[in-house]
């Protein structure tokens, strides 16, 4: 209870920004039409790839001779690019019929 | 000084996230979002790389350049009616990437370097407890949503049973695999130093927990299942972000996990069920209660010429496109339908379900590939009131979405859920392979409405042969 505590009160301002994160990522997105949900869920699964940052950091710590962590880290930075890459290609194509459509 | 520079870009990354979903949201600028978002995670990336004491950044490059090939290809030769499934396995990718972070961490604790974490836990204070938490729930959470996306992917590409799989006491096993999960991520703050095994254990479970998570929900709730799943991506970013003290990751992270989990839940308005019903597969396992509505069950067929002649010599004709003509990728041969009525001087519209297709607005993105003009696609508050009007129904594939038991049968499983009124059309044809029952497992009394008329068929062939039979007229 008294770690807790502790750590709440550490991280004060961390929990300030995340409070208010959530409430933009909902505000956001509250009026969009229902057309677009498929290339918006696309498009956040892209954004969800923002985890190739800590691919590479993790990757960055690693001992050039730990090879069992260096393989795991190297998976995650290809299934995190994947993720990234083909997340916003995807959306870009879908949301291109989009927009030859309305001329 | 360079560390701060970093800092900024990766403000500048954050801001473009929250303006490129901004403008994702409008018809008019969701491309330009799209990019914004992307240039967004570009700049991340590149800024990541300057980060001061970086190791093996031959070998994180080499690892981009290769992930963003195989991206690109699959993003390119992907079909649209193949849309939602690509999707799924893209986030269960990150899904993936997130928790195998969590063990190269795990890993680099208790065989290499990282020795102030290794005496950390020698004697364990708030910051030990926050870094683990943080780690054991990208551990659990991405690996849900690894093995979670795999199977909904499987689930809509056929190599998992479509269906809502069960087994003895199910819901049992679940709930239980859960708490045995949560039980030993508490039990490794006990032990003194962590054990490195019991976190493979944990990993292990989590793993197995996404698959018998969507096992139990059918095929036609995927596109819920990868929407929440993609929210719970966006978490495992965030507590990633957390272990390395890295906003562009934890804001990131944060924006997608509520804007997703939203994106849930319209998703589940729009069918008027609620995200429980949908998690427990609900249709088929509720009380079963019976209506005692009494339906008339004869059916009458139309055949080609028939039906040719009904559309052609109409005034206007609806046409509404659900999940069938999806599965069958009949919205080409649906387009070449309607440019032919229109040559004839038919008024021709499409009805669209919100829910129609694979995923939300799915449908129209279908059509928009086969260069159905946006205007003709009509929301469905605004087709309702022009079907006393409409001649002709044509529904293809869809069936839950005009059963008229949603608005008249309170005993009904579908009871509120909004629908398009077929039924206040002059004619309707229904083309559908069988007599058999939609998603939600009940008897469709449009079917057996006089003014009904079924067209037994693949909606691919039966359609052609329909445009076959109307430039014969």
């Amino acid at each position: 209870m008294e770690n807790l505590l502790a750590l709440i009160s550490e991280n004060l301002q961390l929990i300030y920004v995340l409070v208010l994160a959530v409430f933009v990522g909902v505000e956001v997105i509250s009026k969009v039409p229902q057309v677009l949900h498929t290339p918006l869920m696309s498009g956040s699964n892209a954004l969800s790839g923002v985890v190739i940052i800590g691919s590479i950091l993790v990757m960055g710590k690693t001992d050039p001779d730990n090879y069992v962590a260096l393989a795991l880290g190297f998976v995650a930075v290809v299934l995190a690019t994947l993720n990234v890459v083909g997340g916003f290609a995807v959306t870009d194509r879908m949301l291109d019929m989009f927009r030859k459509k309305k001329k | 000084m360079l560390i701060q520079i970093i800092d900024i870009i990766y403000l500048i990354a954050v801001v473009l996230f929250v303006l490129g979903i901004k403008y994702m949201g409008h018809p008019d600028s969701a491309r330009k979002g799209n990019l914004w978002a992307a240039a967004g995670m570009a700049l991340a990336v590149l800024a990541t790389f300057f980060t001061p004491g970086l190791n093996n950044i031959a070998l994180s490059a080499a690892g981009i350049a290769l992930g963003s090939v195989v991206g690109m290809l699959m993003s390119n030769r992907v079909k649209m009616t193949d849309m939602p499934q690509m999707v799924s396995f893209f986030n269960g990718m990150g899904g993936a990437a997130a928790a195998l972070i969590a063990i190269a961490e795990v890993y680099g604790i208790y065989h290499g370097a990282d020795i102030g974490m290794a005496v950390l836990m020698l004697n364990p204070n708030s910051t030990f407890y926050f870094y683990f938490a943080a780690l054991l729930v990208s551990l659990v959470v991405g690996g849900v949503s690894f093995t979670g996306s795999i199977i909904a992917m499987g689930k809509l590409q056929g190599f998992v049973s479509g269906k809502s799989v069960r087994w003895p006491m199910q819901k049992l096993t679940n709930n239980g695999l859960l708490l045995l999960i949560a039980a030993l991520s508490v039990l490794f703050f006990f032990i003194g130093e962590g054990n490195e095994m019991l976190i493979y254990i944990i990993l292990l479970l989590s793993l197995l927990f996404g698959v018998l998570f969507v096992m139990p929900i059918g095929g036609a709730d995927m596109p819920v299942v990868i929407s929440l799943l993609n929210s719970f991506t966006g978490l495992t970013a965030a507590t990633t972000g957390l272990l390395f003290d890295n906003k562009v990751m934890l804001m990131g992270g944060v924006l997608v996990g509520s804007a997703g989990f939203l994106l849930t839940v319209l998703m589940c308005k729009a069918m008027n069920r609620s995200l429980v019903a949908v998690l427990l597969g609900a249709f088929n396992s509720g009380s079963g209660a019976a209506s005692d509505r009494e339906i008339d069950t004869t059916y009458r067929e139309i055949n080609l010429s028939d039906a040719s002649i009904l559309l052609a010599y109409a005034r206007k004709v609806v046409i509404i496109p659900g999940y069938g003509l999806a599965v069958a990728q009949a919205q080409h041969v649906v387009h070449e339908l309607e440019k032919l009525l229109e040559s004839k001087g038919v008024e021709v519209k499409y009805g669209i379900h919100p829910v129609a297709g694979r995923m939300p607005g799915h449908m129209n993105v279908l059509l928009a590939e086969s260069d159905v003009s946006y205007e003709k696609l009509i929301e469905m508050e605004k087709i309702n009131d022009d079907f006393p009007q409409t001649d002709v129904v044509v529904v293809i594939g869809a069936n839950d979405v005009v059963n008229p038991a949603a608005e008249l049968d309170p005993a009904s499983p579908i009871y509120g859920m909004p629908i398009l009124q077929a039924d206040r059309a002059q004619n309707i044809i229904v083309i559908k392979r069988s007599m058999g029952a939609g998603y939600a497992g009940i008897e469709n009394e449009l079917f057996y409405n006089p003014k009904t008329r079924m067209l037994f068929g693949d909606a691919k062939k039966a359609l052609s042969s329909l445009v076959e039979a109307v430039k014969a007229l």
